[in-house]
């Protein structure tokens, strides 16, 4: 009996190993260090963008090293920073639903001209509450951050044409429209619910984004997106599943049909429409947050108006291609002229050629309808098929060569293939279970190959155990030659999705550095210590406070009664690179502030308690660091204990109190 | 031989350098044929000079009064939380008598090129270790560097 145990766990444990991929011991080449090695001092070769997932956020890592340079605050709070607390900050998290500190943050797009890259700001968008947010690569922030009406789950977002004219946005639920009575049987979904694109503009100069149109689509679930590029500028494709219109288990309800949808927008016609005044408008309401620079605040605005293009009352603005099975990634090559598609369920990538599309759409080579909208023939669109790929393809990035990678979930591998001869060329086990990938520059007309980077889904036993939660796997492999080689493995913050990177030469020298002092126009800005105030104003209380190191001013601050809101603008007077000051006192609710040097940034605190409450700076600054303190001192309402601050005036007693 | 060859391109290089920063700084009143001597194998570091783009600033007798009041806004807005206008030190020394301690290149050049001089120039780094606190760079221009000695002058006197 024990021994027939004995037998069995042997053989579980065979099997078990034998699914699951080799280890990496032997798939590392012996040059993979020195391949990732960035000696102390010296600078990475690229910027990589990554997705935060639900930790809301973007993280940037150098690549080859892998090293961790920041985490951009986005759609989450960061108390670290003060994003979300600070006074100026906090409408940036406004929405239609009121201020929300968290969201789940899956795809980015860096701006391009001419389908490259140039480095001027990144796209993020938030899926739960719909958003879109814009930061500027010059200072590493958030900048702005539109709200997406009519949309629930901004899944295939913030993907960009390939001269930025505009973010795309599109809703992975359908749901009845917000200006419609949404109180509805669920069950009603084919009558009720209803899909959206949302393209955004962007304006050439100064990025601010606006919702130019909206269109207007059949109930079912858009996914993700590319931009057409070259011969395909002009055309965008999503990819749809759920063409069943199932409203409950979707596992399997959403699963039953051959074949799902990629959807491709003629947005210059749409464009073209939408000049001819052919949109309706509709009343939404949709919050519009933008960051101001000069006054170091954010401010936030309610638009109340969108532009709908129903496409059914359009016969040449989209078009359905049949693609096998819940497609998920849509790829376009760097040509322009192919698009992958990569069924979820299916066990072979169709490549459509979008010479061929427009071919079947001027030969109507049509098979019916869907929703109103003309399905294509898959044949008259189909490029080839690549054959036997591997199980569970998601997404594709291409190197400029000729090539394609795709990530194989379910197989855990990324493979290699020719676009051109549909042939797989290689494949390399991931570990484990790769959902996005990102090839520098792999999105545009011109990749800088070189790298690709799979970010997995599942981490395992690939770093020391850190209890039931992991941190999730990013790895990177060298593409340079015939065959993949893996490098290196790092981990990521929150679950990454979507990932970009660019040379760091393009963004290097546009960094800022600091903020120039002579430049600030926050209203409570304060110009020199000399102008240093406590100022009070009914229960307002304005704290005008300086900080340079190593200390604040006013640092003794008296008159604060109960009742009393105090605003403590914090200006730092440094203008030093990497000089910021910190500001923290006891028993605030929101968190520290972090202040640039330059910079003007308000923390709000009400006081609950009467005594003294001490202040200090929070990043270790200089040498006298732990000096740069002071005390605000809290009275009883009503008390006489009028408005007084001061810095270095010291009491007489204390010497002979202490010899005591 | 050879590493003396380098060593006097190397002179000459930032000879040039140095002349051709002298140009840009158009408030320093030097004029350009002053320059430094290109000959000198050896870039000495001068202690009255100190290190910077800055190597003969011409003052004149008389203050310019309209230069100095704009040197003292630069001065309340950059300087004054470290630096008071008596002989007391605060964070940094007080600044009475700072323009007879030093001359004008040697301060324009440490408040432009601050760094560099903390870690070579001797009174810098003998005062670095009376106060304990590096001398932030705040970021001046040519012309707010030459103003704010002109306030200094105004402050010690200079009518």
């Amino acid at each position: 009996m024990k021994n027939y145990l004995f037998l069995s766990i042997a053989t579980l444990l065979l099997a078990v190993s034998g699914c699951k991929p080799k280890n990496t011991g032997d798939a590392i080449d012996g040059d993979a260090a020195s391949k990732v090695y960035v000696a102390p001092g010296k600078y990475d070769e690229l910027y990589n963008f990554v997705s935060g997932g639900f930790s809301g956020q973007v993280s940037v890592y150098g690549i080859p090293s892998g090293r961790l340079l920041r985490v951009i605050p986005v759609f989450s709070v960061d108390p670290e920073k003060g994003w979300g607390y600070s006074e100026e900050t906090k409408p940036m998290l406004n929405t239609s639903h009121g201020e929300i500190p968290w969201d789940d943050q899956h795809h980015l797009d860096l701006s391009q001209t001419n389908g490259e890259t140039d480095g001027r700001w990144l796209f993020a968008n938030a899926n739960n509450t719909p958003r879109v947010a814009r930061i500027d690569l010059k200072t590493f922030r958030t900048s702005e951050i539109i709200e997406i009406p009519n949309s629930a789950g901004n899944h295939s977002s913030p993907f960009i044409t390939e001269n930025t004219e505009y973010v795309v946005a599109g809703t992975r639920f359908s749901v009845p429209m917000d200006n419609d009575n949404g109180d509805v049987p669920i069950s009603t979904y084919k009558q009720n619910f209803k899909g959206t694109i949302s393209f955004i503009s962007v304006a050439p100069k100064d990025g601010d984004m606006k919702i130019a149109f909206q269109l207007l689509l059949p109930g079912m679930n858009f996914d993700l997106s590319h931009s057409g590029k070259g011969p395909s500028s002009g055309w965008f494709f999503f990819s749809t599943y759920n063409s069943e219109q199932a409203h409950t288990l979707l596992e399997v309800n959403a699963s039953k049909r051959d074949k799902d949808y990629i959807l491709a927008v003629n947005w210059r016609k749409a464009e073209e429409y939408i000049k001819q005044g052919k949109g309706k408008k509709q009343v939404v309401k949709y919050a519009h947050n933008k960051y101001n620079e000069s006054t170091h605040s954010a401010t936030s605005i309610m638009e109340n108006e969108v532009t709908v293009l129903d496409v059914k009352d359009f016969s040449d603005i989209v078009y359905m291609i049949p693609c096998p099975k819940s497609p998920h990634g849509v790829d376009v090559d760097p040509s322009g002229e192919y698009i992958v598609g990569s069924g979820k369920l299916a066990a072979l990538i169709p490549v459509f050629s979008f010479a061929k599309i427009q071919k079947a759409i001027a030969d109507k080579s049509f098979d019916g309808k869907y929703g109103g909208i003309p399905v294509l023939k898959y044949e008259s669109a189909l490029y080839g098929e690549v054959k036997k790929p591997g199980l569970g393809p998601l997404h594709t990035e291409f190197d400029g060569k000729g090539n394609a990678y795709t990530t194989f979930f379910i197989s855990s591998e990324i493979v290699k293939w020719n676009i051109k001869d549909l042939k797989i060329l290689d494949r390399h086990p991931t570990y484990y279970s790769p959902g996005h990938l990102s090839i520098p520059g792999g999105d545009t007309r011109k990749p800088y190959g070189k790298y690709l980077i799979a970010y997995n889904k599942i981490t395992k036993d690939r770093y020391l155990p850190t209890g039931p939660e992991l941190a999730q796997a990013a790895q990177l492999f060298d593409i340079s030659g015939d065959k993949m080689k893996l490098l290196s493995d790092y981990p990521s913050i929150g679950e990454p999705h979507y990932a970009q990177a660019i040379p760091a030469e393009k963004l290097v020298k546009n960094s800022v550095k600091i903020f120039k002092l002579e430049d600030n126009k926050h209203p409570y800005v304060t110009m020199g210590e000399k102008n240093s105030k406590v100022v009070r104003e009914g229960n307002k209380i304005h704290v005008y406070l300086t900080a340079m190191r190593s200390h604040f001013s006013p640092d003794n601050i008296e008159g604060v009664k109960m009742g009393d809101e105090v605003y403590f603008h914090v200006t730092n007077l440094e203008q030093d690179w990497d000089v910021p000051h910190g500001f923290a006192i006891k028993g605030a609710k929101n968190s520290e502030l972090l202040v640039m040097p330059g910079e003007t940034s308000t923390l709000k605190w009400i006081p609950e308690k009467v005594g003294i409450y001490p202040i200090y700076c929070t990043d270790f600054c200089s040498a006298l660091h732990q000096e740069m303190q002071g005390y605000v001192r809290v009275s009883a309402k009503g008390s006489n204990v009028p408005i007084s601050f001061s810095l270095g005036k010291n009491s007489d007693a204390p010497d002979s109190l202490l010899n005591k | 031989m050879k590493k003396l060859t380098i060593i006097c391109s190397l002179a000459l290089v930032l000879a040039a350098c140095g002349g051709s920063n002298q140009d840009n700084a158009s408030t320093s009143g030097a004029s350009s044929t002053e320059a430094v001597p290109v000959n000198d194998s050896k870039p000495a570091y001068d202690p009255n000079r100190g290190e910077g783009k800055f190597h003969d600033v011409k003052l004149a007798a008389k203050l310019d009064g309209k230069m100095a009041l704009n040197g003292e806004k630069i001065a309340d807005l950059k300087c004054t939380s470290c630096h008071k206008l008596t002989d007391e030190k605060l964070v940094g020394p007080g600044w009475k008598g700072v323009t007879t301690r030093h001359k004008p290149e040697w301060i324009m050049n440490f408040i432009t090129n601050t760094d560099a001089m903390i870690d070579k120039d001797p009174k810098a780094q003998a005062m670095l270790e009376l106060c304990m606190v590096r001398m932030p760079n705040q970021n001046l221009s040519d012309q707010d560097a030459r103003s704010l000695v002109e306030f200094m002058r105004k402050n010690d006197g200079l009518k």
